[in-house]
């Protein structure tokens, strides 16, 4: 993974000495809140409903084993014994003191992290492919340029008081893990004639008002593609709305604009960058940040392993588990593990001090001390070996972390929502475990295959409802909490959104309501290898929508 | 209002003529983008300002072919939250080759100004900073990531020396 050099380290440093100095001038009264607010957010640092909430940048998802026992080591002094991992592939705090928080960051810079750009009106963490470097069907390892984005979106003094956030996901997989195409910008990695270089998808996103990405550019080569970058940032920052903070995402300046002259507008803008004005990143420092994600010498293994094999045979809740949380690797004889945060009754994304603290050994131990954070919200150790799996299996077990879920039906995208949220509407994760627990049966979860339950307690879409193949939306009524029930989303290379079926449900007939639906497609499905969402768009929503409302 | 310029409070000699105010003959005045083009294609007559005012939504490209004879550019920002400003000194600086003054007015906070100096400003107004604040600011890093107006090379330069 990256390590920091001379220049981040000293810039990750002085940013904790700014912090703390504006903390300070905030305490003493001279700065007004007003003023510290997008300071503070700038830093992760949020006002929720109970407290200060500190977002912590996990850039595209990527932990060592010291980094994530340090978090769990914030997570015991100064929260309260957890950490809650975002869609955004990072962490957040719920209950840290404002005036301990510049302490959080300096231990934090001592382990090559912070917070910076976590929130506010800026470029957030750049995500990606959860099993970069380690998938099968990648061209290439995004990360590198995922760094490289990372360090020029760092402080870009342009872009930091933009129309509205701005968020970069980028995948160099056919099979899109990064949702790129529900991101301000999408990248996807291609090649061409022998170049490297990215497809340019602009514009999507959720919230409250969704939009599937336009596609801006189909082939950036990789030498342009800081400079393309800044062309769009620009025009978006020079003209996206600011009368409406509703209305302020960049989707909003391309779909008023429209596609053709949006287009034209970021070609012209990049047409006219002068050639002092160019980036001009030398190969010499592409090469240098590339070296850093070169792949672990990972021993070599045979393609199947007799002591997995073994182990499935006799245990079959781990041979289940295999069949759920493993992920095809690039190299034989080794495997993608999926940690699961989403086990019955927990709060989706949540994960104790010490159970990050398994996850640190067993990366350390087993992993080639690699950690991912997925946009699923759970953990991933990319390269465990096939004979290791059982051993590491059995540790993540006995630490509550061994649910047999990856991508079925209780691995939900949750919100925080209104425990925690001041903008929601509804509570999310209550109704979410409520769901959980009518498909709480392993064997029958497992027959009900690849599913996506998304679930927002408001229409800012933090649980990513408009992408879930099920989305559940808390809306508030009068006071009272309902449960509106979209069908048909999804987030990869076949991004759609959503659609709402029909009046909002309470929350003790949302499970019944879904188990329904789900019991509509087990019937209709031409056999248990037909998915969800294809019998969803093989029948239409109609029947799943009657199916929803059958209790009347 | 205090104006620090190179690391220093200065007098500020310079007046803002609001649009519809009579010009006066003498003195330093900037005005706003519209009335200066106006002074200058002719749609209106007085003594020609050499200095502009710009606002968030203007285009600093109508400036271009003036900027060798203005002194002064200010740009405003009317909210603190408003980045456009710091595009239009970064287009006034790099693409434009701007070399006068260029000076942040308006709603300007000691946090912004080490932003707005790597975007190409040289003097700010502001109500809410000293001159010991706007000089701290402006040390607070000693590094960026990204080539910009002024302020810090970019770090991968010096990484490589190119």
């Amino acid at each position: 993974m990256y390590r920091y050099d001379q220049f981040d380290a000293r810039l990750v440093a002085e940013r904790v000495a700014q912090f703390r100095g504006q903390v300070a001038r905030r305490l003493a009264g001279t700065l007004t809140e007003d003023e510290f607010k997008p300071l503070r957010l700038q830093n992760g640092v949020y006002l929720q409903l109970h407290a200060y909430m500190l977002r912590i940048a996990i850039p595209y998802g990527q932990l060592s084993p010291a980094q994530l026992r340090r978090l769990a080591e914030i997570a015991r002094d100064y929260d309260r014994g957890f950490g809650h991992f975002t869609t955004r592939q990072n962490i957040q705090f719920n209950w840290v003191a404002l005036k301990d928080i510049p302490d959080v960051l300096a231990k934090l810079a001592e382990v090559e992290m912070h917070a910076v750009q976590t929130s506010g009106n800026c470029i957030r963490n750049t995500t990606t492919d959860h099993f970069a470097g380690a998938a099968q069907d990648e061209l290439l390892d995004p990360r590198a340029w995922c760094e490289i984005i990372r360090q020029w979106s760092t402080f870009h003094p342009e872009f930091a008081f933009l129309p509205r956030k701005f968020k970069i996901a980028v995948t160099a997989a056919e099979h899109d893990r990064a949702a790129i195409r529900v991101h301000d910008v999408g990248l996807h990695i291609r090649q061409k004639d022998g170049v490297t270089g990215f497809e340019v998808w602009v514009g999507g996103g959720q919230g409250r008002t969704p939009v599937i990405a336009t596609l801006v550019n189909p082939f950036v080569p990789e030498a342009q593609i800081l400079d393309y970058l800044e062309a769009i940032m620009r025009v978006y920052n020079r003209f996206g709305r600011r009368d409406n903070k509703y209305k302020a995402r960049i989707k909003i300046l391309v779909t008023e604009l429209g596609e053709a002259e949006y287009i034209r507008q970021v070609e012209a803008e990049f047409a006219a960058q002068r050639d002092a004005e160019k980036i001009n990143l030398p190969k010499a420092e592409v090469d240098r940040i590339h070296a850093y994600f070169a792949p672990p010498a990972l021993a070599a293994k045979s393609e199947s392993s007799k002591l997995f094999e073994a182990a499935k045979v006799a245990d079959p809740a781990f041979a289940r588990w295999t069949r759920t949380n493993l992920h095809p690797h690039k190299v034989a004889g080794y495997t993608s593990v999926t940690v699961s945060l989403k086990p019955l009754g927990v709060a989706p994304g949540d994960a104790t001090d010490s159970q990050m603290e398994v996850v640190a050994g067993l990366s350390e131990k087993y992993g080639y001390g690699d950690i991912r954070v997925s946009h699923a919200q759970n953990l991933i150790l990319p390269h465990i070996a096939l004979d290791d799996v059982p051993d590491v299996y059995k540790a993540l077990d006995a630490a509550g972390l061994g649910a047999a879920n990856e991508s079925r039906i209780t691995d939900m995208i949750v919100c925080p929502g209104l425990d925690f949220c001041n903008l929601a509407n509804a509570r999310s994760i209550p109704v979410a475990l409520e769901v959980q627990k009518v498909f709480a049966d392993p064997a029958y979860e497992e027959d009900i295959g690849k599913l996506h339950i998304n679930v927002s307690g408001c229409i800012n879409a933090c649980g990513h409802h408009h992408v879930g193949h099920i989305g559940i939306l808390g809306v508030d009524k009068k006071g009272e909490e309902f449960y509106q029930i979209l069908l048909g989303g999804r987030a990869d290379e076949k991004a759609a959104l959503g659609e709402i079926v029909g009046p909002g449900l309470k929350a003790e007939d949302v499970p019944g309501a879904i188990h329904r639906v789900v019991e509509f497609y087990r019937a209709q499905r031409t056999s248990p290898a037909e998915k969800f969402i294809d019998t969803l768009e093989r029948l239409g929503h109609q029947p799943f929508q009657d199916a929803l409302y059958a209790a009347g | 209002m205090p104006l620090v310029k190179a690391g220093a409070e200065v007098a500020n000699d310079w007046i803002f003529v609001p649009d519809g105010a009579v010009l006066p003959g003498t003195g330093q005045t900037s005005v706003s983008l519209a009335r200066f083009l106006a002074l200058k294609q002719g749609q209106e007559n007085g003594p020609l300002p050499d200095g502009v005012r710009l606002g968030p939504a203007d285009d600093p490209a109508e400036l271009e072919p003036y900027l060798p004879e203005l002194k002064l550019i200010e740009v405003d920002f009317p909210r603190y939250t408003d980045g456009r400003g710091f595009s239009q000194a970064q287009l006034l600086r790099r693409r434009y080759q701007y070399c006068g003054e260029l000076r942040a007015v308006g709603h300007v906070l000691r946090d912004q100004i080490f932003y707005m100096h790597r975007s190409g400003f040289d003097a700010y107004e502001t109500r809410r900073a000293t001159v010991s604040e706007v000089l701290e600011a402006l040390a607070e890093f000693t590094e960026a990531y990204q080539p910009a107006a002024d302020g810090p090379g970019a770090a991968f330069r010096k990484r490589t020396g190119a």
